[in-house]
């Protein structure tokens, strides 16, 4: 029986669209039938970070309007045959669906299409938008950035999937940068953990090769040199419930650093 | 000589800055989520009359139960007027 997971954030920017695509390659490429929906209806983004803007026929809201017909609305992967994406209506705005439709949605592509897993990408934000988003889901998965404000939204969203009785929400922390939490300049994430009080999922390290692979259309789980495609393999490890202990991510030294570890500075 | 290195090599003297945002965040939170569930306060002044109570008779309408902050930290206050002592039981 396949599953819907909500990934969500409260802030915009964190990274939700580049995990969720992430996310559902990796799922993907581990042989499970996944479906990505794109939940941000008016500023639709996960097809271009798929590199699918150019096949988009039929959207998210076409499929409601028309009583759940899905014929053309799911944009198969360039590469996986098992990976599919149903676009967010770039036209209308949040309110075109209700978070009762969204719900059917899910369910429908678990039951018709025998998806393993159906990832909502939320859009930011806690109003309508955000409940659509959550509505179908089984579980949450919370990304955010080690800062002030994004930690402070993620403890609001928690807040708000609790009291929909949405009680199984993993933590990701994303654009860690390992040699400001190691001069302490930098929240990390044992940190974040401590305050938020949620298990967490992994935490990727702000890698330029992110940026790169986005340009391109391409996620960054498929490129095996890279250290963020390295944490993202390891979070669908853990999505798929295998054991992945936690790695602390490395800080890559200088070489004045390490003369200033060699003269004892540091 | 290690003043001279000290700043070659830019050594850090200031708090860091992590340990500031820490705390801060911590702060806010306590409040964010007490604002965002009044009923969880409501809740706690329930209780709080019915432990009290076994030992004396209070004003349950004048009670006040509230979160209190100052730049560094937050305090659960409680004000809650007493009428009557009970006796301790022999």
């Amino acid at each position: 029986m396949g599953k819907t997971i909500v990934i969500t954030s409260g802030k915009g920017g964190v990274g939700k669209t580049t995990t969720t695509s992430n996310l559902g390659t990796g799922l993907a490429k581990a042989g499970k039938k996944v479906v990505l929906i794109d939940a941000d209806i008016g500023l639709r983004n996960l097809d271009g970070v798929m590199g699918l803007e150019n096949r988009i026929v039929r959207n998210l809201v076409h499929v409601v309007e028309s009583e759940f017909d899905f014929d053309r609305a799911l944009v198969r992967d360039k590469k996986l045959e098992n990976l599919f994406l149903l676009p967010a209506s770039q036209i209308h705005d949040k309110d075109a669906i209700s978070p009762e439709q969204m719900k059917e949605l899910c369910h429908k592509l678990i039951e018709q299409f025998q998806f393993d897993y159906v990832l909502v990408d939320c859009p930011a934000g806690i109003e309508r938008g955000f409940k659509n988003a959550i509505a179908g889901a089984d579980e949450a998965i919370i990304v955010t950035n080690p800062e002030f404000s994004a930690v402070r939204d993620a403890d609001r969203v928690v807040g708000l999937l609790t009291s929909e009785g949405k009680n199984n929400i993993r933590l990701i922390v994303n654009k860690v940068r390992p040699k400001m939490v190691s001069k302490q300049h930098m929240l990390s994430t044992h940190d974040i953990i401590e305050e938020l009080q949620i298990k967490l999922l992994g935490e990727i390290p702000d890698d330029e090769e992110v940026i790169i692979s986005t340009n391109k259309g391409e996620p960054i789980i498929v490129n095996d040199h890279s250290k963020a495609g390295q944490a993202y393999r390891d979070i669908v490890a853990r999505i798929e419930g295998r054991e992945v202990p936690f790695a602390q991510l490395k800080v890559e030294e200088t070489f004045v650093e390490k003369l200033k570890k060699i003269i004892g500075l540091n | 000589m290690l003043d001279f290195l000290s700043k070659l090599f830019g050594r850090d003297e200031e708090a860091p800055s992590k340990v500031t945002a820490k705390e801060r965040l911590r702060l806010v939170l306590v409040h964010d989520r007490a604002s965002m569930s009044p009923q969880l306060l409501d809740i706690l002044k329930e209780e709080l009359i019915g432990v009290i109570s076994k030992y004396m008779e209070i004003d349950k309408e004048e009670l006040e139960v509230n979160l209190d902050s100052s730049s560094d930290s937050v305090a659960l206050v409680a004000n809650i007027p007493v009428r009557h002592m009970k006796r301790a039981e022999a």
